[in-house]
């Protein structure tokens, strides 16, 4: 299979190859991360209505998004069952609040 | 497909005399690493659903008492509860740097960022300490002792049920309690992982144990990510 092959040709080498992401990068994410938080501290306090929880919860899958591809390398690893996985686990927690929610939006008593 | 005949002529289970990191079983290096971090992602992946089962509690009854959660968020303390997401972020940096560190052999470096790592999320535990005990004085503590006439008092208009304040209240010492309990593991697996530093046993071909702690780390930063909004800023107009 494609993959042993790749492995193979992997163990020749005395470093297995890995993507190093420069140390600027890294102070760039967290530099953005940072500002993101106080943003979010302060939107919360100017009035948006109904839109005030949907802009935090934005915020937040904005920074949790850039800590998943840089800090926890998503974006640079080249296996997919990596991906698979994160994507899953997305799915179902997806799953488990829509259904939950949906049942108790709908309720009279909701 | 190829056959994998020639799977079985390979030395799979010789033992590498050269690399005693390696274990037998495994192939090489990097078949051994990528199982190690799968490993982790899984667990993640579990975790997603442990925190995601308390979070569709939170969601449920956020919608079903919003007034009452409104008044408990607004009588948590938001300089408090911003400084450690400040604090958390810098820890991740810490642990990302530190995972670099060790992909470049700088060993001096790797355990100045892991014992930051250290001081970040002891940092983060005080401060969380120190807001507990601030609830627990204005018996916001979910127990005999409970209270929330002080958010009526101080909320007038609203429709505030000191019952539903109560839900918020548990919502709040479970989520950030068990969270908590996450950052005391992660003092932990990096106490270990900085011994391990000290004791040189990481290089550019073997740091595999810095890896997957890191993701674990990072994990407990993008559940407090959720958190800090979900708890702190539900109405701060």
């Amino acid at each position: 299979m494609a993959d042993h092959l790749a492995r193979a040709d992997h163990s020749d080498h005395s470093q297995p190859s890995e993507h190093v992401v420069s140390a600027g990068l890294y102070w760039l994410i967290w530099a953005i991360l940072i500002c993101a938080t106080f943003l979010t501290a302060w939107v919360a306090t100017v009035d948006l209505g109904i839109f005030n929880t949907v802009v935090a919860l934005l915020i937040a899958t904005c920074k949790a998004s850039i800590v998943v591809l840089f800090f926890m390398h998503v974006k640079y690893t080249s296996e997919k069952m990596t991906k698979a996985i994160l994507i899953s686990a997305i799915f179902w927690l997806f799953l488990l609040l829509f259904l939950s929610l949906s049942d108790y939006a709908t309720r009279a008593s909701g | 497909m190829s056959d994998r005949a020639g799977v079985g002529e390979t030395p799979l289970a010789v033992e590498h005399v050269d690399r005693p990191e390696l274990r037998h079983h495994f192939a090489d290096v990097v078949q051994q690493r990528n199982a190690a971090s799968l490993g982790m992602w899984v667990f993640l992946a579990t975790e997603i659903m442990f925190f995601g089962g308390m979070f569709c509690g939170y969601l449920i009854y956020r919608r079903a008492y919003y007034p009452s959660f409104a008044a408990g968020s607004r009588s948590l303390n938001l300089v408090a509860g911003t400084l450690n997401t400040a604090v958390l972020i810098c820890s991740s940096l810490t642990v990302a740097t530190a995972v670099r560190a060790s992909q470049l052999g700088k060993r001096k470096q790797l355990i100045g960022l892991l014992f930051a790592t250290l001081f970040f999320g002891i940092v983060f535990l005080g401060i969380k300490g120190y807001e507990w005990h601030d609830e627990y004085v204005h018996h916001h503590v979910p127990t005999f002792y409970f209270s929330a006439q002080d958010l009526v008092h101080d909320n007038p208009n609203l429709n505030i049920d000191p019952q539903a304040t109560k839900i918020f209240y548990s919502l709040y010492f479970a989520l950030t309690g068990i969270h908590a309990a996450h950052m005391i593991v992660g003092i932990g697996i990096f106490t270990v992982i900085t011994i391990m530093a000290w004791k040189n046993k990481f290089s550019p071909e073997y740091h595999t144990p810095v890896e997957i702690a890191g993701l674990y780390w990072h994990f407990v930063d993008i559940v407090w990510i959720y958190l800090f909004p979900l708890l702190y800023l539900i109405d701060r107009r």
